[in-house]
Formats: C-alpha cells, structure tokens, sequence
C-alpha cells in the first residue's frame, strides 16, 4: 500500500514540476519566474525525501539539505539583484 | 497495518497538495494572488512528504533520523522570507506609489521611502521634535 502511494506521490510532484517548467517558459513577469523557481526547488526537494523512501536510505537528506539552502539564497540574491542592482551592497 | 495506512495517507496528502500548489501557480489571474499557492500549499506538501519520511524510517526500518525535521524547519523559516521577498519586487516593478493606499500618517509605505528620508524623520523623532 505504501508504494502505490508513493507512486501517486511521485506522479503528483512530477506534474508540479512540470506545471513550473511551463510557468518559467510562459511567465508573464520576472516575478512570476523567480516565484516559479523558487516552487521548483521545493518540489525538488519533496522529490528527494520519496526517492529516499522508495531506496531506503537516509543518504538523500544532506542532498535536499543542500538543494534548500542553494534554493533559498538563489531566490534571495535574483530578487535582491531586480531590487537594488546589486546583491552584496 | 496503521502506521502503513498512515504513511499512505500522509504520502497521498503530501502529492494533493503539492500537486494544488503548482497549479495554482499556472491558473490564478493575478501576480499577487499567484503568490499563495506556492508559498502554502507546496510548503505543506513538502512537509507531508517529509513527515512520511520520517514515519517510514522510524516504524519500517526502525532507525529514527531528525534530518526531516531539519529540512521542515529550514523550509518553514524561509518560506516566508522568500515569499515576501518576491511580493516587494513585483511591488517595486509594477506598481508606483501612487497606486497604493494612504498609509494615513506623513510617511509613504516603508518599501517606497528613501534612505535620506527614514534618516532625517528617525533623526528628528529622536531629537523629540515630532511624533512619528
């Protein structure tokens, strides 16, 4: 029974990354992108906690660590960049 | 049999939402109201998956690990920094300050006041000269 659901999960995350892609394409704004972006990463990371359940193994954890904090200061430095000009003022 | 049955639903809970997040990315009308979906929804989506996670490794495998709660609570502070992040520069790239509402005192909306300005009226509220 866990793995249909996982198999739901997964197929449910992948749309979502999928509708992303297409909001970075079609996006009517540099908002909506960085928005896009930012949405990406946290699917990602969701991504990586059910691989992780299907291989069990705990090994996947340090990686969406990872891919949090490179997701976070990614978004912070493109907004700060189309606020200020500048990132590290 | 419970805690699988548990499991499942949290991974089901955790796919729905996710799934709820990015569409309503794609289908919501307004920059603004686009800003909700993500930012709630696929924050929950990710936390139902990471406590699905956490529930597999400690009941199935036997061994507990507190890096989910790590990614939940990172994702759970940045979340909203993003979020506002995003909000203030479609704010500052599409709309002037004359489109907001009065703030009903002297000054503009925070985002909006310059530099020079915040100076000179904090300097003069610390002086005692005017109310702020």
């Amino acid at each position: 029974m866990i793995g249909y659901a996982l198999f739901f999960a997964f197929s449910c995350f992948g749309l979502a990354l999928l509708m992303n892609i297409y909001r970075i394409v079609q996006s009517p704004g540099p908002g909506d992108r960085i928005l896009a972006l930012d949405t990406m990463v946290v699917n990602a990371i969701a991504l990586l906690a059910l691989f992780g359940i299907l291989k069990g193994t705990t090994i996947y954890f340090e990686v969406s660590m990872i891919i949090a904090m490179t997701g976070f200061i990614s978004t912070v430095s493109y907004t700060r960049f189309l606020l200020r000009g500048d990132i590290i003022e | 049999m419970l805690v699988e049955i548990l499991i499942s639903v949290s991974l089901v809970i955790s796919g729905i939402f996710g799934l709820v997040g990015s569409f309503g990315m794609i289908k919501l009308p307004d920059p603004m109201m686009r800003l909700h979906a993500p930012t709630k929804a696929t924050t929950l989506g990710v936390g139902g998956a990471l406590i699905a996670s956490m529930l597999y490794f400690y009941f199935v495998v036997g061994q507990l690990s507190f890096h989910e709660l790590m990614i939940t609570l990172f994702l759970f502070l940045t979340a909203p920094i993003t979020g506002h992040f995003i909000a203030k520069t479609h704010l500052h790239l599409n709309h002037k300050p004359s489109d907001l509402p009065p703030t009903g005192t002297e000054r503009p909306w925070a985002s909006y006041e310059s530099d020079a300005e915040r100076q000179r009226i904090e300097a003069a509220a610390e002086a005692g000269d005017t109310p702020r």
